[in-house]
């Protein structure tokens, strides 16, 4: 699908609007946990999109490694970015939801909570990898071996972590899992679809942003190679180090 | 006239190969079991305790063994750096793959002969009864598979990189989470004052067995591209 | 099964964190917006400038020629 870049923002404004609304002024309040659930539409949709980008990402990495194409990084690169950004929401939002519901900014009970920290200070560790490695090439190719192992190693993860708890400690958070209403159906569906229209947005935002800095980079070279016109080497004090 | 030598028999030789320089130099495991000793003697005055059971004892067992372990991951692959090994795996005829089996094979035998000092010391440090420490040596085993597993992949990674000694620790130690968490559940049930537990003890060796195999074909599939130029 | 865990919190009370999640979460958006906007304006920048500097290659006798006149 090759939805413009309007088209998409469009929609991903509409989407999160309608939803937003829809928790606002439709759903109606959960029985146990009441108001402080409606946090539950927008932690758990961040937090599977992002868990989804990372997946994505390990994708692309595949894609990278066997054709070789640079395009494949800027995807892998840029999806894992968007995730890492996604991640700190999540981390913040089910800080904001575990302090109402349990009155402390962190709790160790709910896994999957726990298994998503985990997962994030692993990809965390994508952007010192990719500083540490100046070669662009060699760069580019270790970072798709890390986004392949950390992919694979999301779902082990959240099963680990799930397994270590105490079968004392009940879950928590009413979550999919639990008795969901047709309205909560309703509101969590559009809620997610908007998050995921959100990151497609933010991706493909950021890809033409790098593309664009990377065309910047080659008119700058090339207007810098002819070296009988003058003003050459001004173009390069233009400009200089364009972003990584 | 000759035809390349199979896999099995490269692994075979880079690996007889490593622990014979390491017999000869003794790089890794004496450092390892150093620092094991002195990590117990630091958690002895930390944790204010001179006996240890059930959660403390996994913990500060399993935590040594992990540092050690980053210790010998951090060396791994320095020799092929400077001498050139990636090169000379990549120009010859065979698997790259091979170093990476040769390599884990390494690091688990270097884990094993840690551990073989390592557990009595813990033992008579901080153990009432060695009990528990036999079912808990499968566990260990299982564990050491998965640390190797990893660091030999993510070794090449650290060692080609420009923050050598800090890279591989940083990316190591979120992957190593869910098999120290399957080793401390188990850990902590076999340690356990009374006598060992073995409540869901096939479950623990599970998600390691299954993190080991997991880990085990991922190097499988993408070493080849840590070795190339 | 868990009714008896999770307090009931006075609306308000409880508000104030549904609000503050969705607040931050509209904040990291707008920081992301933010930081993108002025990589583009950067990007607008230097673009502008190599521009004039084409353009100036492009025709720069006669344009020196009608400075010095």
């Amino acid at each position: 699908m090759n939805l413009s870049l309007r088209v998409l923002a469009f929609a991903t404004a509409a989407l999160i609007g309608v939803g937003f609304a829809l928790v606002f002024f439709y759903v109606p309040n959960e029985a146990d946990q009441g108001f402080i659930q409606k946090i539950f539409y927008l932690h758990v949709p961040l937090a599977i999109i992002a868990l989804g980008g990372f997946i994505v990402g390990g994708i692309h990495a595949i894609r990278h490694l066997r054709s070789g194409d640079p395009v494949h990084d800027a995807r892998s690169y840029v999806s894992i970015h968007t995730s890492v950004i996604f991640g700190v929401a999540v981390l913040i939002t089910g800080a904001i939801w575990a302090k109402a519901s349990w009155g402390r900014w962190w709790v160790w009970d709910e896994p999957t909570l726990v298994s998503f920290l985990i997962v994030f200070l692993l990809y965390a560790t994508y952007y010192p990898l990719r500083y540490a490695i100046p070669d662009r090439e060699r760069q580019a190719r270790y970072a798709s071996v890390f986004a392949i192992t950390a992919g694979a190693f999301v779902p082990l993860n959240f099963m680990a972590v799930r397994a270590a708890q105490s079968l004392v400690h009940p879950r928590t958070f009413a979550t999919a899992d639990g008795g969901l209403t047709g309205e909560m159906w309703l509101t969590f569906l559009v809620c997610f679809a908007g998050m995921a229209a959100l990151w497609w947005l933010l991706v493909r935002f950021e890809l033409t942003a790098k593309r664009t800095s990377g065309q910047v980079s080659r008119l700058r070279r090339a207007l810098d190679a002819d070296p009988s016109l003058p003003g050459t080497g001004v173009a390069a004090r233009i400009a200089p180090g364009t972003s990584r | 006239m000759s035809s390349p030598p199979s896999t099995p028999s490269v692994i075979a030789t880079i690996l007889a190969k490593d622990l014979r320089v390491e017999l000869r130099t003794l790089q890794s495991v004496p450092a390892m079991v150093l620092f094991s000793t002195t990590i117990y003697v630091v958690f002895r005055f930390g944790l204010d305790r001179t006996r240890l059971a059930g959660s403390l004892a996994a913990g500060v067992l399993l935590v040594t063994i992990l540092f050690a372990a980053l210790l010998a991951v951090n060396r791994l692959f320095v020799a092929e750096r400077e001498q050139g090994g990636f090169e000379a795996v990549r120009l010859a005829p065979v698997d790259g793959t091979a170093l990476f089996f040769a390599k884990a094979g390494a690091l688990v035998v270097y884990l094993v002969a840690l551990e073989i000092v390592a557990l009595p010391v813990f033992w008579l440090f901080f153990l009432d009864s060695g009990e528990g420490l036999l079912p808990l040596l499968p566990v260990l085993l299982l564990l050491d598979v998965g640390l190797a597993v990893t660091g030999a992949l993510i070794s090449p990674i650290a060692t080609n990189s420009t923050a050598r000694d800090l890279i591989g620790p940083l990316i190591l130690l979120p992957l190593l989470v869910p098999p120290m968490i399957a080793a401390s559940a188990a850990g902590q049930r076999l340690l356990a004052g009374p006598g060992p537990d073995y409540d869901r003890y096939g479950t623990w060796l599970g998600i390691l067995g299954l993190y080991d195999l997991i880990f085990l074909l991922i190097g499988w599939a993408v070493f080849d591209f840590l070795l190339e130029d | 099964m868990l009714l008896a865990a999770t307090p009931a919190l006075p609306l308000d009370e409880a508000g104030k964190y549904v609000a503050a999640a969705y607040i931050v979460f509209v904040l990291l958006l707008l920081i992301y917006v933010g930081l993108m906007a002025a990589k583009l304006a950067r990007i607008s920048r230097d673009l502008e400038e190599l521009a004039d500097l084409a353009e100036s290659r492009a025709e720069p006798a006669p344009a020196r020629e009608e400075v010095r006149a």
